[in-house]
Order: C-alpha cells, then sequence, then structure tokens
C-alpha cells in the first residue's frame, strides 16, 4: 500500500498564511453538518464544503466528485485523526496535493498571528495578536524593555515567547471587560511573569482573586517613555467595560465598538438594561474624542474586516461613516436593532465567565471543548 | 438495557469509534442492539449525527464516569 500517496500536513499557521494571502484553495471539512454550521475556516479566496467522514468510511467517490482537480485541497476535522483518514483515501486515489490540517479545528481555534500596527512616539511599538480561527484580538504595548498585554489569549506562551524576542518584561496585563466567548489569559500571565492584572471594579464583583482596579484618568505607564493607557469607563458590553487610549494614537475599544459592527449588550445581563449604556459609550463618549484615532476592537466577526497582512484597525472618524452600528439615528431604533438582531451566544459562555472569575478551574482540555466555536460577541446589523 | 453486543473504543480518537461501531453494527439482525462505550467526547454529537443519518435508533446515550454509553437500536 501507498501509504503516504501524495499527502501533507498543513499547520494552522501556514493556512492563516493562505487565508491572508487570499491564495486558493479547496476544503473538504468532514465534521458532522451541525459543527460545520455552527463554525467553519473562512476566507476570501476558499472554497469549502462539507461531507461528514463517517459518510465517507466505506470510500471517498462522494467527495472526489466535488473536489475539483488540480485545486490545493485540505481536509479539516475537529482534531485531526478523521481528516487523515480521509485525506489518505483521497491521495490514494490519485488526487495529489492533498493536506490535512495538523491538530484540526482546535489548532485552528488556538492559533495566534501577531502583526504590528505602529510605532509608538517615544519609541516602541504596540502589536496585534490575530486569533485568527475564532475572531479574537489581543494587543502588546512594547516601550524601552517593557511591555503590557491588553485582552491576553488563553495561549499565553505567546505572549511570553514574543515579549522575550522583544526584549520585554511584560508589567502588566488588562482586561477592557469580563470576556463571555474565550478565557482570559490575563491573570495566568500576570502570575507567570510577575505583572499587574488590571481589571475594571464593575465587571469584578464577583471574582476570586486580587487584581489592580482601571479607573478612569488613571493612566498606566509602560516603560520609561510616556507611553500612557488612559482607561475609559465606556459600559454597553458588559457593565464594566473600559477603553484604552495608547499614545493619544490608539483606541482600543474591547468589544463595544468592532469595524464592522458593534458589540452585544446581553451575555452578562438583559440587552434592555444596557442597551442605554452601549448608545451613550458610542454616540456620546466616543463622540467627543479625537476623530484620528486608530479604532482597535477585541474582535472581528466577518474575513472582510480583517486588512492588510491581517491587521484589523480603522480611524474612528472612518466608523462613524460607514459602520452601520453608528448610524442609527433614533434611539428607540438604536433599541430595537440591537434587541432584536442578536445572535446565538456563545458555546459555553456561561462557564466560561464563571472561569474568568476564578470561580470554576476547568482543565486545557476543557478549556479547549468550551472556547470551540466562533465569538459571537458583535450584533449583526445586516 | 439488554443488548446484544458491546464495543469498547475507549481510549480511541476519531473516527475509531465510528469505524468500529459500523462494524459491529453490520453484523447485527434486525431489532438487536448494540452498546458502545467512547471516551471521546467530541464523538457524542457525531454519534447521534451518524445514527440519525443512518436511519437506525439511538434508544439511548448517558455518561458514566467519563465514559460514554451509545444503545443503537438496528432497524
Amino acid at each position: 500500500m501507498n501509504s503516504t500517496a501524495d499527502l501533507d500536513i498543513m499547520t494552522a499557521r501556514e493556512l492563516t498564511r493562505i487565508v491572508l494571502a487570499k491564495e486558493k484553495l479547496f476544503i473538504l471539512d468532514v465534521r458532522n453538518e451541525s459543527d460545520f454550521s455552527d463554525w467553519k475556516i473562512e476566507g476570501e479566496s476558499i472554497d469549502i464544503i462539507n461531507i461528514p467522514y463517517f459518510n465517507l468510511l466505506d470510500g471517498v467517490d462522494e467527495a472526489l466528485e466535488q473536489i475539483p482537480e488540480g485545486t490545493q485541497l485540505l481536509v479539516v476535522c475537529a482534531k485531526e485523526g478523521s481528516s487523515k483518514f480521509v485525506a489518505e483515501q483521497i491521495a490514494e486515489a490519485g488526487r495529489t496535493n492533498v493536506h490535512y490540517l495538523e491538530g484540526g479545528m482546535k489548532a485552528w481555534s488556538e492559533h495566534l498571528e501577531p502583526v504590528k500596527i505602529g510605532e509608538l512616539h517615544h519609541g516602541g511599538a504596540l502589536y496585534q495578536f490575530v486569533r485568527i480561527g475564532k475572531g479574537c484580538l489581543s494587543y502588546m504595548v512594547v516601550s524601552s524593555g517593557e511591555a503590557a498585554v491588553i485582552d491576553t489569549l488563553r495561549m499565553t506562551d505567546v505572549f511570553e515567547q514574543f515579549a522575550k524576542e522583544h526584549g520585554a518584561q511584560i508589567k502588566h496585563t488588562l482586561d477592557t471587560h469580563l470576556h463571555a466567548d474565550h478565557i482570559s489569559g490575563g491573570r495566568t500571565l500576570a502570575v507567570r511573569t510577575g505583572a499587574t492584572y488590571w481589571l475594571p471594579p464593575k465587571d469584578a464583583d464577583e471574582v476570586t482573586f486580587d487584581y489592580e482596579k482601571l479607573e478612569e484618568g488613571h493612566d498606566i505607564s509602560v516603560g520609561t517613555t510616556t507611553i500612557r493607557i488612559q482607561p475609559i469607563y465606556s459600559p454597553g458590553h458588559t457593565i464594566g467595560s473600559t477603553s484604552f487610549i495608547i499614545d493619544d494614537q490608539y483606541l482600543l475599544t474591547g468589544d463595544i465598538l468592532f469595524i464592522e459592527s458593534i458589540g452585544r449588550p446581553d451575555l452578562a445581563g438583559k440587552a434592555e438594561d444596557w442597551v442605554e449604556d452601549l448608545r451613550n459609550t458610542l454616540y456620546n463618549r466616543y463622540q467627543v474624542l479625537s476623530p484620528d484615532l486608530i479604532v482597535l476592537p477585541a474582535h472581528f466577526g466577518k474575513v472582510t474586516e480583517l486588512g492588510d497582512d491581517g491587521r484589523v484597525m480603522a480611524k474612528l472618524a472612518d466608523l462613524y461613516h460607514n459602520n452601520p452600528g453608528l448610524n442609527i439615528k433614533q434611539e428607540d431604533e438604536f433599541r430595537r436593532v440591537i434587541t432584536e438582531n442578536l445572535p446565538p451566544q456563545p458555546n459555553a459562555y456561561q462557564e466560561i465567565r464563571q472561569t474568568n472569575m476564578g470561580k470554576i478551574t476547568p482543565s486545557v482540555e476543557e478549556q479547549r471543548d468550551m472556547e470551540m466555536g466562533p465569538n459571537r460577541c458583535a450584533v449583526h446589523d445586516k | 438495557m439488554k443488548t446484544d453486543i458491546v464495543v469498547d473504543t475507549k481510549g480511541l480518537a476519531c473516527p475509531m469509534p465510528i469505524v468500529k461501531a459500523k462494524k459491529a453494527l453490520n453484523g447485527l439482525e434486525p431489532g438487536q442492539v448494540m452498546e458502545v462505550h467512547s471516551t471521546d467526547k467530541g464523538s457524542v454529537s457525531d454519534f447521534q449525527a451518524w445514527v440519525k443519518q443512518t436511519n437506525h435508533e439511538l434508544v439511548k446515550h448517558e455518561e458514566d464516569n467519563g465514559v460514554y454509553k451509545f444503545f443503537v437500536k438496528k432497524v
């Protein structure tokens, strides 16, 4: 048996490069139909079909009929085993350029791609970490041998390694709010590096650990230069949601304002209760800020929000023109749009919130399972 | 519940639990019941989708100390 035929492994990093470069790729996703319709790999140049692996146990003819010859093929499943099983049969059937995704959708969900956003006025730089599979974004400010990480994701080793490579010591980890769609790595990273962990006090009523309070007007310095992180209380997605202005250039909006949409107000309470706060933040508090600020959110919802090299960023002034969520004139219309367009809640969001409060301590494997699926933090306005 | 065959797939990852279950099911007569044990959490929704599609009957499924048990009646 020619067991290796023309079969290669593709890593999540290689797949990320393909998505960002808009290279052509045909994906056969062999997970079950409901998992596929819930969450899948997306990209502007990607064609994807779904045939569950249990339909391909006796032969892959059904798949071969639908896979165009001559294109690069990637077979994907939840963890890897089934995609390898199917990909082997496809390669043995004589197809070339056949791959399977190393680690499956779990690895895809965990991959972080660091991109540089820009330089800071007094030296140093701001980096964005794009969790492309799930649509989460973290940030690192690096200046004069010190670093601060904002909305740290669970994969803390990536941040430790990155800081090390840039000769910086992580001094602060900050969360814009208590996350409901993913498990924060902020506390773990702070413990590992001796950094201070900052949270908005209004989101932290029930947390079981010590933290520093993010309060309006309280600056946090990073490095010896005058980089200041100014927290702005900006409730709406959660009651305590806080935005940061870094170096007078960048506005980190957390889950309040995204590039093509706005945050949902219901994951930690009721939409009706917080819709007013959300409107006030978007239509009053952000309005008085400099329109030249570059908005950097904690999520993206669609691949169209990914810019050059995967960066997710836009000028505040442009968002006031283009983002539908910032262009709803009447307050009651806004209330209606927000409360009637809420997507399903993220997978295991209650357990994720409990984990982020320190109330439960799931194993790494359980944390992975809790985080499966898309982030679903935005209100879909179309 | 009376079962006609027990398929142990504990410790096996996808696609093996369903590969083994399918093979065992092929050897059963209509009306007989197969019991499958798996430790693969991901197999729960796959099993449900698979049985539904094959038109056999998933009589019940339960978890017992990290072991998922599926009872499938051949139609």
